[in-house]
């Protein structure tokens, strides 16, 4: 028989190896030669800590009562390291490149740094826990307690109690020793992670002996340890689908959320490289760990007597059988799995306790928590180790008040069922940016109560803390309210129950939450860094000194007000700092010029963070804020190209209307000129109409009728022969198809030969020729000729004078060749010299005979020509000037 | 008793033409080639017909035609109107205004005196 006091001896032995395991591995880690430290193997065998006593131990117990559910616990994390390998991979890198250094401080971190949450988050994983430590306290109680019971000198049961104190007291011990012997920033214990690492291997190793010894020891054999199998009432297992399911979902969030499971899963992790080869090594662990469970179960059910503990077959068997080397193996296997348990998991508490709830409290009632120096340090430490304590004390109380009746596996599953409480709004801060602060508290809130009111209290039994009233109808006799059958729903497993309700409105309670509420900036920030953790956390950048952040401030600008904008700002706050260059120093005057400038780009508070950010170097990286920056950057390139499109649209409309007005307008220039052309062409066919009939059907006409009716005749076939000239003759130089004929000459060889096809010269009229004798021309001399022709008939035809005089007057000015023509008649009107150079604008009476198309071509050709036409007011009578560039030698004459 | 009738005209050639062919037919011609004052001219010789031509110096045939038919004494003139502008608009405007015929030029001689004969029947 194995003595108490060789039990304790070995046990202090076997603490006494994992001191110095621990030491070991922490002096190797400060040295810095701790490579072997950071192998895959190492951190593998740390995420074995999901493995405590509860499996250790209750995992038989759990198949000698409910079959092969236990495999749920074990299929759950095996699913979530395979199946969702790369959201584990998302939650590790999130954590190193956040310096996350707890699963509160993930949540909160994600949802803008709310310590609200984080409170929430720590009470919760702490109510949570407590049930667990208690448990790992009650299984090495119960484990002693069975070797006490072998031994002959049994010690009286009141020593249970002072067993679980003194083993709570000792892990409170070691924890503290290890678990705060530095504050490192990354929260790594390698004396602690390589400790769990031997336990880890402990434990395996001693659940496989017991194993083997009972199947090829006891049983004889795999083919017997099957017979014995299908004989015994585990054979017929049958699977609850509902059970199954909920059991491994929540053992796979548990697997996520549990706090200890973070601890070695996210802030232990050295290298993310380790994880690839935990996502097929840890499911081999389980595995193994598995195997023998079902066998040890089935013998101890057939050797051991009925009222025997299942939850200790694992140590009862082959204590039972007398193989006490092995049940002392078997017990350090135990040991093993609750120790390592409770010690990462105080760990991972005590840091969310102290630096959540603790060191708040601390630095608001020290006052100005700005100035706070080295001396916290010291405070940090010392409130992890009051934290450890407590969560020990805590788990030690709740082990005192559930009185160590209830089976192992349910409290188990009680604690993995609180911390599955943090899975929605973990999951949903991972994956989806929309998630928010008010959606995460309320989903908390709502699961964590339901968790209390459905799983937790009960838990005591009926009774202690709930009454059984209240268990069997409700509180206060609200049917719907009752823990086991919330909302008038019974009949369901009240595990699956309590998980199926607290996870369904903890959910809908975050989505509801997110989606209509609005995040702030700082969750944005946060929100955008933790979704997008694979785009941008490459490299985690430090400052060096102060140009290096007003070269990050510079590039943060820039993205936001645009390289120019920003560089203009930069070399402005330089000048005025006296500095050559971009880059002024980081002055708090600069800073707030800076956060104003962005503030109307971004808004004042996501200015201010990112400024913060950068200049406080906190844990955002660089490369986060631009992520931001460019979205940003993005909306309001997007918004300018809105602007643009529609600035075009309206362009484009104002000039389909131009155009509609324009060709609205032409086509009512063409009517009126069609109208006028016909109006133009039929008049003088009337006349050769009416005249040919008359010549025709009028008998008798005298032989001078005859002639004047033929003369009518002849002259309107003229006139209607002009009229068609001069139309073809417009239709040519409107269309720009003329073709000059430049050729040089005398300008009065021009006009000598205009007076005499006009007849001037021999006509009634006086001509007066003033001004220069002659200029030599580089142009068009028929065209020119043209127009003077077109001046002179005018003035034949319209100078009313009795003694008309047409003086033409030469001039060259600003290299410009300038000929007048100016009547002494009456003129024409103000109103209507805007009009005489349009199409078949006709003034005075009808008898000149033209048809009004005469200035319209001199303005055509003068245009063409280069120069222009145009009515000379303020003369005595008509006066036209006509306008000619000279080329520049010739205007130099 | 010979019928009078008022050309209203501007162009010489025209004027001379109808002149002729409606003085053969018997018919005392006056003329007026002004649109200004044409509205008193036909009031103060108070012909039996009207011809107007649409296109007048200083005022529109259709405006003379408006006027004429608004005074009592001329509302029920027989006005025959010319027009070079052969459109249907112009055919158009002239029916609303109240012309008693519309022709377009060139005319054939032999239909102005149908017309006219037509217009005032003795």
């Amino acid at each position: 028989m194995a003595s108490l006091n060789l039990l304790i001896a070995v046990c202090l032995a076997y603490v006494a190896l994992l001191f110095v395991v621990a030491f070991g591995a922490e002096r190797a880690a400060l040295r810095g030669k701790a490579a072997w430290l950071r192998s895959p193997l190492v951190y593998t065998l740390s995420l074995s800590i999901y493995c405590t006593a509860w499996t250790f131990y209750g995992a038989v117990g759990y198949a000698a009562r409910s079959g092969m559910e236990y495999l749920t616990i074990y299929i759950g994390p095996s699913l979530v390291m395979v199946g969702w390998f790369w959201a584990v991979r998302k939650m590790v890198r999130i954590g190193r490149s956040q310096k996350i250094t707890s699963v509160a401080d993930l949540i909160s971190s994600r949802y803008g740094k709310s310590n609200r949450l984080a409170v929430l988050v720590t009470i919760l994983a702490v109510v949570g826990t407590t049930p667990y430590i208690a448990l790992q306290l009650q299984s090495v109680t119960l484990s002693v307690a069975s070797f006490s019971q072998a031994d002959a000198a049994a010690r009286p049961l009141g020593d249970q109690n002072s067993t679980a104190f003194w083993v709570a007291a000792g892990l409170a011990f070691f924890t503290v020793l290890f678990g705060t012997r530095n504050l490192d920033a990354n929260e790594r214990h390698h004396g602690v992670v390589m400790a769990i690492a031997v336990e880890a291997v402990v434990k395996l190793f001693a659940l496989l002996a017991v194993g083997i010894f009972v199947v090829w020891g006891i049983n004889g054999g795999i083919g017997d340890t099957f017979a014995r199998i299908d004989a015994s009432p585990l054979g017929d297992w049958q699977i609850k689908g509902d059970r199954w399911a909920g059991l491994t979902c929540l053992s796979a969030a548990a697997f996520l959320t549990l706090p200890r499971m973070f601890q070695v899963l996210v802030v232990e992790n050295e290298e993310e490289r380790h994880l690839r080869t935990a996502s097929w090594a840890f499911p081999l662990y389980l595995l193994l760990m598995s195997l023998f469970v079902v066998p040890i179960a089935v013998t101890g059910l057939a050797l051991l007597p009925a009222d025997s503990n299942p939850d200790l077959f694992v140590l009862s068997v082959p204590l039972a059988l007398g193989n006490n080397g092995l049940a002392l193996l078997s017990f350090l296997g135990g040991f093993s799995s609750a120790t390592s348990m409770v010690i990462v998991a105080s760990i991972a508490l005590s840091t969310m306790v102290s630096n959540h709830i603790v060191m708040p409290i601390w630095l608001s009632t020290q006052g100005g928590g700005a100035m706070v120096s080295g001396d916290v340090r010291h405070v940090v430490i010392l409130a992890r180790r009051l934290s450890i304590i407590g969560v020990l004390l805590l788990g030690y109380l709740y082990y005192r008040i559930s009185g160590g009746s209830t089976a192992l596996a349910a409290i188990g599953l009680i604690s993995f069922s609180g911390v599955a409480q943090f899975l929605p709004a973990l999951i949903g801060g991972l994956f989806w940016r929309a998630a928010n602060r008010i959606g995460a508290l309320a989903g908390l809130i709502l699961g964590g109560t339901l968790w209390l009111w459905c799983l937790f209290l009960p838990s005591f039994g009926p009774d202690v803390i709930l009454p059984a009233s209240v268990l069997e109808s409700g509180p206060f006799g609200i049917g719907w309210l009752r823990p086991w059958s919330m909302f008038g729903i019974s009949g369901m497993d009240p595990l699956v129950h309590g998980v199926f309700w607290s996870l369904l409105l903890n959910t809908l309670a975050f989505v509801a939450g997110s989606l209509f509420t609005f995040p702030t900036p700082m969750e944005r920030l946060q929100g955008a860094q933790f979704v997008n953790v694979f785009d941008h956390s490459a490299a985690t950048r430090s400052w060096s000194g102060g140009m290096a952040q007003s070269e990050d401030l510079m590039i943060m600008a820039q993205r936001i007000v645009g390289a120019q904008e920003a560089q203009a700002l930069f070399a402005r706050a330089a000048q005025a700092q006296g500095l050559q260059g971009y880059l002024p120093e980081p002055t708090p005057e600069f800073l707030q010029m800076l956060e104003r400038e962005l503030a109307g780009s971004v808004g004042a508070a996501t200015a201010h963070a990112m400024i913060g950010q950068i200049t406080g170097g906190a844990n955002v990286s660089v490369q986060d804020l631009l992520a931001v920056a460019d979205e940003t950057a993005q909306i309001m390139e997007h918004s300018s190209q809105l602007e643009a499109k529609s600035a075009e649209l309206a362009r484009t409309a104002r000039q389909l209307r131009a155009a509609n007005e324009k060709l609205t307008a032409l086509s009512v220039q063409k009517d009126a000129f069609l109208s006028q052309i016909s109006h133009e062409l039929r008049t003088p066919m009337t006349s050769i109409r009416a005249f040919s009939e008359i010549l025709r059907d009028t008998e008798g006409l005298d032989d001078a009728g005859k002639a004047k009716y033929a003369g009518i005749i002849h002259g309107e076939a003229i006139r209607l022969t002009r009229l068609l000239d001069d139309l073809l003759d417009l239709s040519v130089l409107e269309n720009g198809q003329v073709n000059l004929n430049i050729r040089q000459g005398g300008l009065s060889e021009i006009l000598d030969h205009a007076i005499a096809a006009t007849g001037a010269e021999t006509g009634r009229m006086v001509l007066v020729r003033k001004g220069l004798n002659d200029v030599t021309l580089n142009t068009d001399m028929d065209r020119l000729a043209q127009v003077f022709i077109n001046l002179i008939a005018n003035a034949q035809k319209y100078c009313d004078a009795d003694h008309p005089v047409l003086t033409i007057d030469t001039q060259v000015k600003d290299g410009q060749l300038l000929v007048d023509f100016i009547d002494n008649g009456t003129g024409i009107g103000a109103e209507a010299q805007d009009v005489i150079f349009e199409k078949f604008s006709r003034i005075g009476d009808q008898q000149a005979g033209g048809a009004g198309l005469g200035l319209a071509i001199c303005r055509e050709i003068m245009a063409r020509l280069g120069g222009a036409i145009l009515y000379l007011p303020g003369q005595q009578g008509a006066a036209f000037r006509v306008r000619l560039p000279l080329p520049v030698r010739m205007a130099a004459q | 008793m010979a019928k009078n009738v008022l050309v209203i005209e501007d162009e010489p050639n025209i004027i001379e033409a109808i002149s002729f062919i409606l003085s053969r037919d018997g018919w005392r011609v006056a003329t007026h080639s002004n649109g200004v004052d044409a509205v008193s001219a036909v009031q103060s010789r108070r012909p039996d017909l009207v011809i107007l031509d649409v296109m007048l110096p200083g005022r529109s045939g259709y405006d003379i035609l408006r006027d004429l038919r608004a005074a009592a004494e001329t509302a029920d003139l027989p006005v025959l109107m010319l027009t070079a502008r052969g459109q249907t608009k112009d055919r158009e405007m002239a029916q609303t205004l109240g012309a008693s015929r519309f022709m377009s030029k060139p005319f054939s001689n032999a239909e102005v005196l149908e017309a006219v004969n037509d217009l005032v029947r003795p």
